[in-house]
């Protein structure tokens, strides 16, 4: 009966051998995803949903306060705080985002029409900052954006600030920092997206009567999609998430979640709640993500824009 | 043989209505070139004056080697080029100036350039998209071209899928929905197999023969030059060599370059004319019109070889070195005192000469020309 002329047992003695090689090679990094992930996951989620104990520890029973609050509703009734912090950080990721659409798009494209020996230390250049400690970077930014710097007295001579103020603390100074940092995130990307598109499409777009400007959005932009897309993803998840340059730039008015998270696990004292948040934030992200893919989809004109 | 010939020649009456149905076809637009002139950077000359004009309905081939120019010229019809100095007129209209979205002008790329991002179909309608045709014209016209070329489903398929073959029909049916007053086809062939080459190249001279369109092909191998061509120019150094129909061009080159570059190996400087008995280093040699110029040349396939010694006018003692046999003809070598000449013989059912044979080389004087270095 056999046609392959393997008996049966033969090839059950390979399937447990296959079987045994999926193991080896599958359970250092599930054995990673399940103690550094899954667990600590499942712990902030059954943390979100217990009671605020003394110094913030959480405690039976098992309650919604922690959502309550994050909503708004305090001791005091309701207030907009939380919920001001969420939009921010929407509004902070949205924005710097774009910018960073709109600056790495042509550097990006820049970059693929140097010379060929150039183009690696052209990326170099790009990619080197991001090789000093952010926190160092943030840092810089303060001095370069304090009052009395170049930059601030030319705002106030614009009269963009009010005087002695300084650019700094702001949201314009998160939104800042966030470009400066991310921007490598989104060069990359959208480079090898250029590098892989053909000049001689961009000539037949013209030769089949494509203005400039029709050839560079019908035959250019949507093969740069995916990785347009895969950049939008580097960029806004962390920049949604992201603690250091708020807290270093952004001052008291310049909170976002992750702020607001940290504060719960260290000088707030408040478990239950900051991970409430953390879930707000995961949550957040997913649906982010879920409406890129769908968006790639349809744009991609049918080629999977894997995020 | 020939029945599928027959049946070949029937089919493409039909087929040339089928897509001239609805609407007239433009009339095939001739071009005007005068002293057309393009440097890259400080010392590369791609053309160097080049004044041409090519006839409606013509099927033209720009020759030569890499770097000759020929691609250069072909990008300034297409307008994706500018040329520094000149003049160039499609169809009486000097369009110099046109930016390449504007001109009646496609091209097929070397490279294809298909958009990898749409559907066969899409590639096909984007030109018409971009003239601003509506939707259902654009449908019926791709439609149309797509039973022209006989792509059958691949309309349906995405780029990738596709082989280099159908890709290079993809890429002609492209730019031949647009109904072009010239079409432009940069090396179109170059990258197939040989098989499917020469398939091709009988495909694309009978599309071009049934629509009558201006065609402009760029190619740097001769043979396929002279198999589809109405007529050649020979580029090299940014100028043109000679122009004329692959016939002329092949037997008839004006100077060493246009013989070399067409494949001819067998010249010999004159050393001595007297009339029309002229002097090489192979011996005297009678010519029936010489011309005037300082090689001789001596085409392979003219020469006959007699076994022996056999004397007469224009009959050479010789021996043979080398003999290639290429199955329906064979390549010689003759040593003749010491310069080696060759030649080139069918193979019919005698006893072909041997190497290290004494045979007789005889060339008649009409087959004999000269050129000038």
């Amino acid at each position: 009966m056999s046609y392959t002329g393997v008996t049966p047992s033969a090839r059950s003695r390979g399937m447990v051998r296959e079987s045994r090689h999926l193991l080896f090679t599958v359970a250092p990094g599930a054995t990673w995803i399940i103690i550094f992930l899954v667990l600590p996951s499942a712990y902030l989620m059954g943390v979100a949903f217990m009671s605020n104990g003394t110094y913030g520890l959480p405690e039976m029973p098992l309650s919604l306060e922690s959502f309550r609050r994050l909503a708004g509703f305090g001791f005091l009734g309701w207030s907009p705080g939380n919920l001001y912090t969420l939009f921010r950080s929407l509004w902070q990721t949205l924005v710097s985002t774009g910018l960073v659409v709109i600056v790495a798009y042509p550097i990006a494209y820049y970059i693929t029409t140097c010379r060929e020996k150039w183009r690696p230390i052209m990326l170099l250049l790009v990619v080197v900052p991001s090789w000093t400690n952010q926190v160092i970077r943030t840092f810089g930014w303060m001095n370069l954006l304090a009052p009395g710097t170049p930059l601030s007295s030319l705002a106030e001579g614009l009269g963009f600030i009010p005087p002695n103020m300084g650019l700094y603390p702001s949201n314009f100074a998160v939104t800042l920092g966030l470009v400066y940092n991310f921007l490598p995130f989104m060069v990359l990307p959208l480079y090898a997206a250029f590098e892989k598109l053909d000049t001689a499409q961009v000539e037949a777009a013209q030769d089949l009567f494509a203005s400039p400007v029709r050839a560079f959005w019908h035959a250019v932009f949507p093969q740069t999609l995916p990785g347009l897309l895969a950049g939008i993803v580097l960029v806004a998840i962390p920049a949604f998430g992201m603690y250091v340059i708020p807290e270093l730039l952004g001052g008291g008015k310049g909170m976002m979640l992750g702020n607001l998270v940290a504060m719960q696990f260290s000088g707030g004292a408040n478990w239950p709640l900051g991970a409430a948040g953390a879930i707000l934030m995961l949550i957040a992200t997913f649906v982010g993500l879920f409406a890129m893919r769908r968006i790639g989809k349809r744009l991609g004109g049918g080629e999977e824009v894997v995020i | 043989m020939s029945d599928s010939f027959t049946a070949e020649v029937t089919e493409s009456a039909d087929a040339s209505s089928a897509l001239d149905a609805g609407e007239p076809r433009r009339q095939a637009s001739s071009i005007e070139m005068q002293g057309l002139h393009k440097r890259f950077g400080a010392d590369t000359v791609a053309l160097n004056g080049v004044d041409l004009t090519i006839e409606a309905g013509e099927f033209f081939t720009l020759l030569g080697p890499s770097g000759c120019g020929k691609t250069t010229l072909l990008r300034i019809l297409a307008g994706l080029e500018d040329a520094d100095d000149g003049e160039l007129s499609i169809g009486g209209r000097t369009i110099t100036e046109v930016p390449p979205h504007q001109r009646s002008v496609n091209t097929v790329f070397q490279s294809y350039a298909l958009f990898p991002h749409l559907s066969v179909r899409d590639n096909l309608a984007f030109g018409l998209k971009m003239r601003g045709l509506p939707a259902a014209e654009r449908d019926a016209r791709v439609a149309r071209i797509a039973e022209f070329i006989k792509l059958g489903d691949l309309v349906d398929r995405r780029v990738e899928q596709l082989s280099g073959g159908q890709r290079q029909r993809i890429a002609l049916a492209r730019a031949l929905v647009c109904e072009p007053d010239v079409l432009l086809l940069d090396e179109p062939l170059s990258a197939l197999d040989a098989g499917l080459r020469s398939q091709l190249q009988v495909e694309l001279l009978r599309v071009q023969k049934r629509l009558g369109m201006t065609f402009v092909f760029v190619t740097h191998d001769q043979q396929e030059a002279m198999v589809m061509s109405d007529r050649i120019a020979v580029l090299n150094g940014g100028i043109i060599q000679q122009v004329g129909p692959p016939r002329d061009v092949y037997e008839r080159p004006v100077n060493a370059f246009v013989a070399r570059f067409m494949g001819h190996d067998n010249l010999f400087p004159i050393t001595a004319r007297q009339g029309d008995r002229l002097t090489t280093s192979l011996g005297e040699l009678q010519a029936q019109s010489p011309g005037t110029g300082d090689l001789l040349l001596i085409r392979p396939e003219t020469l006959d070889l007699l076994a022996g010694e056999v004397t007469g006018t224009n009959h050479l003692p010789a021996r043979v070195s080398e003999r290639l046999y290429r199955g329906s003809h064979a390549e010689y070598c003759l040593e003749i005192g010491d310069s080696t000449l060759q030649a080139t013989l069918n193979n019919r059912g005698r006893h072909p000469p041997e190497v290290g044979d004494r045979v007789t080389v005889v060339v008649a004087p009409e087959d004999l020309v000269t050129l000038s270095e």
